[in-house]
């Protein structure tokens, strides 16, 4: 069953699970297309695996194969329909582990993010990368903050809600929230 | 109609033009070109003081040749940033006497915007995802809520300061981009090279310093045709992200750096592939020009934005995203 496609990969369910292929670019030459999409095959299972290892809840590798990702099947709901602040609170608290962990997960939006039997999984790692930089922090969270704003019209609870998880588990997170305000300044976009 | 004088000084290219909403009306440049090594930016602030006067009065002079009076002119536009500081303050300074003189408004622009404008205006490009790469510069731009936004950049040095270093430590004459382009083409193999996106922004400086060092073991074309193949596939990754992200479905390309055709090929390519438009200008609107500034002004000027002399000091970091975009009226406007 294909589910979907991005600018990078194309998403399926086969045999009860999940299957992430990356497809070729044919702007790039072969030699260099097929290493950065083996490369980034590898990191993202890694991340996922370290993910979990860090108390943060990731779909369990079950095989990888050339530029294909198999995973566990989360059946869950999508946090942006099921929002509210006690899990807000509790997605503080996770992206706080990560953080703490030294992964940046790169995309951070209520669509990947699934809520299932009382937690909230974090899935598609496709652009997350290793980095414990207060501005790359920054900029994680500023992206989450701003899907925030443009679908939930009761963002300002959730995103204190949010902030409250954070400095849970993540003990500079003052100093991330702080450089969050100044990225909204900067209008920077990342 | 409106018509405005524009300025652009920023590194080694002096151009000055005069617009109106139709076309360019006249526009002299005169380029500085080091004897050796890359731009020293004394030795352009020299140049570009050395040049302004004569370049202003051969511009006036065109334009009254074909018939028109300088007191048609309603406004006088500078690139206010980002370049060399010392380049940007002379210009600034030609620009500031010219308003004066004539008692019409001065309006800064911001260079990289410049080139997004001419594009749009040269091109049938209407909301396009922009990949501007030059020397200094490289960002991928995109229009969104009343600003153009910074999707991408690069987290060291632009592509074309990239290529000229390594072209330099190849031993190859300023600008080295060219001549890079050149030894690419008669390439027989593909050399393993760093590819570095990190999130949303790319970074060549590594890449540079790594091309030179593969030179011990692989032919000057090889290596050449490595780093093109390398530096212009994260350029593209990102505009193709830019892409996905906005929803839109132009790409305009701008910058001295567009004039690579490999570059252009491989836009080409992913545009085709995600049935997105291609859009480039014609060589004379992507490095560095007049014109440019000119009709940005003219944009600005025409939707009430003006400079008061004393607030007109430049800003050699200046960055787009900061300028509100008047011209675009109407989010809505913007499919």
């Amino acid at each position: 069953m294909y589910l979907q496609s991005g600018a990078e990969a194309v998403v399926s369910l086969k045999d009860g699970f999940i299957v992430k292929d990356r497809i070729p670019k044919r702007y790039r030459v072969a030699e260099l297309d097929e290493r950065i999409r083996k490369e980034r095959t590898r990191a993202e299972a890694r991340l996922m695996s370290d993910a979990r290892r860090c108390g943060v809840p990731t779909p369990i590798i079950h095989d990888i194969y050339g530029f294909t990702i198999e995973m566990e099947y989360i059946d869950g709901k999508p946090v942006k329909y099921v929002i509210d602040e006690t899990m807000c609170k509790l997605m503080g608290k996770l992206i706080g582990r990560l953080h703490s962990g030294g992964i940046i997960h790169g995309d951070l939006t209520t669509s990947n993010m699934l809520y299932s039997g009382d937690r909230i999984y974090l899935i598609d790692f496709g652009l997350a990368y290793v980095d414990g930089s207060v501005e790359s922090r920054g900029v994680d969270i500023h992206v989450l903050f701003q899907t925030l704003e443009s679908t939930h019209p009761d963002h300002e609870g959730l995103i204190k809600a949010f902030s409250r998880g954070y400095r849970i588990t993540l003990d500079m997170a003052d100093e991330v929230l702080d450089r969050v305000k100044e990225i909204e300044k900067r209008g920077r976009y990342a | 109609m409106t018509t405005v004088l524009g300025i652009e000084g920023t590194a080694w290219n002096l151009s000055a033009a005069i617009v109106d909403e139709a076309d360019v009306i006249a526009e002299v440049t005169e380029t500085y070109r080091p004897k050796t090594g890359g731009i020293h930016p004394r030795e352009a602030a020299q140049h570009h003081a050395l040049h302004a006067s004569g370049v202003i009065e051969r511009l006036l002079k065109e334009y009254r040749d074909k018939g028109h009076s300088p007191e048609n002119i309603d406004a006088i536009a500078f690139s206010q940033g980002p370049g060399l500081g010392a380049c940007l303050r002379t210009v600034a300074t030609s620009a500031r006497a010219l308003a004066l003189s004539l008692d019409i408004p001065l309006v800064g622009v911001n260079h990289c915007i410049g080139h997004v404008e001419i594009g749009r205006w040269k091109t049938p490009a209407f909301d396009p995802v922009v990949l501007y790469v030059s020397g200094g510069n490289s960002q991928v731009l995109a229009h969104r809520a009343g600003k153009y936004r910074i999707f991408g950049e690069t987290l060291d040095i632009g592509i074309g300061n990239a290529l000229d270093k390594f072209a330099r430590g190849a031993g190859l004459t300023h600008p080295g981009g060219p001549k890079v382009e050149e030894y690419a083409r008669k390439a027989t193999s593909y050399v393993k090279m760093p590819y570095v996106v990190k999130g949303m922004d790319f970074s060549f400086s590594g890449l540079s310093t790594a091309a030179t060092d593969a030179l011990k073991d692989n032919s000057l074309e090889d290596v050449c045709y490595s780093f093109q193949e390398n530096a212009f596939a994260m350029l593209v990754e990102v505009t193709e992200r830019a892409l996905g992200h906005t929803g839109k479905s132009e790409v305009l390309l701008a910058g001295g750096v567009g004039a690579n055709m490999r570059l252009r090929e491989m836009l080409d390519v992913m545009c085709e592939d995600r049935g997105a438009t291609f859009y480039v200008p014609e060589k004379r609107f992507m490095g560095d020009n007049g014109a440019m500034i000119a009709y940005t002004g003219l944009l600005m000027f025409n939707s009430g934005t003006t400079l008061p002399i004393e607030n007109s000091h430049v800003d050699p970091s200046f960055r787009p995203d900061t300028v509100d975009v008047t011209w675009i009226a109407d989010e809505k406007e913007v499919l």
